[in-house]
C-alpha cells in the first residue's frame, strides 16, 4: 500500500522544474528591487532636505522678510506667518462644513441624496488644484479686484470639505449603532445624541481626518499663486495679497540665484516640519485626552 | 445601518453617563414621553443644517463647473473646437490653441504611467504577498509618506537633484543607445518631457501601489491556497491566482494615478521647461495644461487671453473628472464598494 501511494503522486504532480523555480525567484528579485527603486527616492528626497535645508536656517531665516535680489540674508518670517493665517481662514471655513457635510452622509445620508453627495465628493477630491485655484479666482479675486488672502482661504476650503466630509463619515459609522441606540432609548433627542454621543466618540477619528486634509492642503502651491499671490512684505489685511511658504518656495526655486535657491531649500524644510508638528501636536492632544470624547 | 448586526450594547460604552445626565435633564421637565414633542423643532433644525452642509458639497461642484464654462465662454465663441487642434499660442496677437498643452499633459502622465506602474504593482505585491509581517507596517508607511511631500518641494528636489543626474547620466546613456528609436535625441537640457514624467512617476507612486494593496488584499485567501494546493510555486500563484483577480481593481488604481498625473501642476511647470511645441524627442521640452495656467494666469491680461486659460481649465476639469469616476468604479468593482483608505 504504502508504496503504491509513493509511486502515484510523482506520477500526478511531476517536480517543479528548474525553469519555474528560477522564474519564481527572479520574481522574487523584481519585486525587491522595486521596493529598493520606490524607498531610493524617498530617502533622497528627505536626506537632501534636511541636508540643504538645515544649513541655511538660521534666526534671520525665521525672523525677517525677503531681501531684494543681490543681497544676502533675509528669511521667510511673512511667508510662514501668512500660510498659518490662509490656512486659518480655509479650516474656519471647511473643517465645520466638512464635518457637517461628514454627519450628513453617516446618520442622514443612508440613501439616494446620501450616495449622490458620497460620488461627488469623491469626484471633487480628483479635480486638479488648480482649477479650484480658478475658481476661487472668479469668486473672491474678480469680485475684490485683487489678489488676497481670503482668496487662498477659500480654495483651499473647497479642497478641505470633501477629504473631512468622507473621513468624518468613515469614522461615525465606526461608532457602534447600539450606542446611538442606547441614547435614544433613554428619551435624548436625536440632535443631542449625534452632537454629544456619536460625535463625542468618534472626535480622535475626526480630528485625524481633518489633519489629514490639513496636510494635504498646507503644502499647496497651484491654488494659491493667483489667489494668495504672494507678497514680499509684512501684510496684516487678509484682503492683500500675501505671502505663502510654498510660493516663496516656488519663486526662490525657479530663481537663477544662489542665495535664493538656500532659502528655498530652508523654506522647504521648514514647510515639512511645520505640516508634520501639527499634526504630531494635535494626534498627542487627542492621546491625552484633551480634546478626546471617549 | 452595517451596524445593527454588531452585538447587544457594551455597558462600559464611552462616556454613557452623558447621555444619561441629558436624559434626567430633560425627563425632569417634561417627562420622558413628552419628549419626542418638545424636541421635535430642533430635530428638525439640526437635521436641516446637516443636509444642507452634505448639499453644499454639490452645490461646491456646481460652483465650479458655472465658474469654468462662464469663463472659457469668450475664448468658446472665439475659437470653437478649433482650440483644441491649434497649436499656435500667441497672446500677442490674441491666437490661442491649446494642443501643445494637451499633447504635453498626455505625454508627460503617459510617460510617468509607464515608469511608475511596474514599480507601485512590484511594491503592492511584494507588501502583500512576501513581505515579512513585521516588515510590512513600516513598508506601507514609508510609501504613503511619499504622499505626505507637498508637489513643490518634488519640484524643488527635481530642479537640483534629478534634472542633473538626467542631465550628466540618463539622457547621454538613454542617447547613445536607445536615440535611433528618435524618442531620445537632441541636447540633454535635463529638463524637459522625460524629466517631468520621471517626477510625475515618483508622485504617483504611493497612490497607485496603495490602491493596488487594498485590492489585493481583498483577494480571497482560498484563491490563493487552491492555486499553491495545484502545486505552483510562489510567483505562479501570485500570476494566476492573485493578479488574475485583481486586474480589475488594478487597472482602476492605475487610471487614478493618471488622472493625479494629468491635474499635478507644481513639479512638473518645475521641469518641464514650459515651452508650447509638440517635439518628437522626450529630451525636448514641453508645455502641460495646469503648468501653462501656473505660469500665465496671473499675468493674462486681457480677456479673451484670461478666457483661453480658464477653458484649459475646463478641458483639464473635464478629463479628470471622467478618469477619476471610471477609476472609482472599476476598484469598487473589486473591493464591493468597501471604502479604500488610501483614496480618502
Amino acid at each position: 500500500m504504502s508504496s503504491n501511494l509513493a509511486v502515484i503522486p510523482q506520477i500526478v504532480v511531476p517536480p517543479i522544474s528548474w525553469r519555474r523555480r528560477a522564474t519564481d525567484r527572479l520574481m522574487t528579485g523584481v519585486a525587491v528591487l522595486t521596493v529598493i527603486l520606490v524607498l531610493l527616492p524617498l530617502f533622497a528626497i528627505f536626506a537632501y532636505l534636511v541636508y540643504k535645508g538645515i544649513g541655511s536656517i538660521n534666526l534671520a531665516f525665521l525672523t525677517q522678510t525677503p531681501k531684494p535680489v543681490g543681497e544676502p540674508g533675509g528669511g521667510m518670517a511673512n511667508a510662514i506667518v501668512g500660510s498659518m493665517v490662509i490656512l486659518g481662514i480655509a479650516s474656519l471655513m471647511g473643517v465645520p462644513l466638512g464635518i457637517g457635510a461628514g454627519v450628513f452622509l453617516s446618520e442622514y445620508g443612508r440613501n439616494r441624496y446620501g450616495d449622490a453627495v458620497r460620488f461627488v465628493s469623491d469626484v471633487m477630491n480628483g479635480v486638479p488644484s488648480i482649477v479650484i485655484g480658478i475658481v476661487a479666482y472668479g469668486l473672491v479675486v474678480l469680485r475684490q479686484k485683487h489678489f488676497s488672502a481670503l482668496a487662498g482661504g477659500v480654495a483651499l476650503a473647497i479642497m478641505m470639505v470633501p477629504t473631512i466630509a468622507r473621513t468624518t463619515e468613515q469614522m461615525l459609522l465606526l461608532v457602534p449603532q447600539s450606542i446611538r441606540e442606547a441614547a435614544l432609548g433613554l428619551g435624548v433627542s436625536r440632535w443631542r445624541t449625534t452632537l454629544s454621543i456619536t460625535l463625542r466618540t468618534a472626535t480622535s477619528g475626526i480630528i485625524t481626518g481633518v489633519m489629514l486634509a490639513f496636510a494635504r492642503v498646507a503644502g499647496e502651491t497651484a491654488p494659491l499663486l493667483f489667489t494668495a499671490f504672494g507678497n514680499q512684505f509684512w501684510n496684516k489685511d487678509i484682503n492683500q495679497p500675501t505671502a505663502a511658504l510654498s510660493l516663496q518656495i516656488f519663486t526662490y526655486a525657479i530663481s537663477p540665484f544662489d542665495e535664493w535657491h538656500r532659502q528655498a531649500w530652508a523654506g522647504a524644510l521648514v514647510l515639512i516640519v511645520l505640516i508634520v508638528s501639527a499634526v504630531a501636536a494635535v494626534r498627542l492632544a487627542v492621546r491625552h485626552g484633551k480634546l478626546a470624547g471617549a | 445601518m452595517s451596524n445593527q448586526a454588531l452585538p447587544r450594547p457594551r455597558f462600559n460604552a464611552p462616556e454613557p453617563e452623558r447621555g444619561t445626565k441629558a436624559a434626567l435633564k430633560i425627563e425632569a421637565k417634561t417627562g420622558p414621553l413628552l419628549q419626542g414633542k418638545v424636541s421635535e423643532v430642533p430635530d428638525a433644525l439640526f437635521a436641516g443644517a446637516m443636509r444642507l452642509c452634505g448639499l453644499a458639497i454639490v452645490a461646491l461642484l456646481g460652483l465650479i463647473v458655472y465658474q469654468l464654462i462662464e469663463g472659457s465662454q469668450l475664448s468658446w465663441h472665439a475659437f470653437g473646437w478649433k482650440f483644441f487642434g491649434q497649436s499656435d499660442w500667441n497672446p500677442v496677437e490674441d491666437q490661442y490653441g491649446a494642443l501643445p498643452f494637451i499633447y504635453g499633459t498626455v505625454v508627460s502622465s503617459i510617460l510617468s504611467l509607464i515608469i511608475a506602474v511596474p514599480l507601485a504593482v512590484g511594491v503592492a505585491v511584494f507588501i502583500t504577498e512576501m513581505c515579512p509581517v513585521r516588515l510590512r507596517g513600516i513598508l506601507s508607511f514609508t510609501t504613503e509618506l511619499l504622499a505626505a511631500i507637498p508637489s513643490v518641494i518634488y519640484g524643488l528636489w527635481a530642479i537640483f537633484v534629478l534634472v542633473p543626474i538626467m542631465r550628466e547620466y540618463v539622457q547621454p546613456f538613454l542617447g547613445k543607445t536607445l536615440g535611433w528609436t528618435g524618442f531620445f535625441t537632441g541636447p540633454s537640457y535635463g529638463i524637459g518631457m522625460l524629466a517631468a514624467g520621471t517626477i510625475l512617476a515618483i508622485m504617483i507612486i504611493p497612490i497607485i501601489s496603495s490602491i493596488s494593496r487594498e485590492v489585493l488584499v481583498v483577494v480571497p485567501q482560498h484563491q490563493r491556497e487552491a492555486v499553491l494546493a495545484l502545486g505552483a510555486t510562489r510567483w505562479e500563484m501570485i500570476r494566476m491566482g492573485v493578479l488574475r483577480n485583481a486586474r480589475a481593481g488594478i487597472v482602476g488604481a492605475v487610471i487614478l494615478g493618471l488622472g493625479r498625473a494629468l491635474g499635478e501642476t507644481m513639479a512638473v511647470t518645475m521641469v518641464i521647461g514650459n515651452r508650447p511645441e509638440i517635439a518628437k524627442s522626450l529630451f525636448a521640452p514641453g508645455y502641460t495644461m495646469a503648468s501653462v495656467l501656473a505660469n500665465e494666469f496671473s499675468e493674462a491680461t486681457g480677456d479673451l487671453y484670461l478666457s483661453a486659460l480658464i477653458e484649459i481649465g475646463l478641458a483639464l476639469f473635464l478629463v479628470t473628472i471622467v478618469v477619476n469616476a471610471l477609476a472609482r468604479l472599476m476598484v469598487w468593482s473589486v473591493t464591493r464598494g468597501q471604502p479604500a483608505k488610501g483614496m480618502a
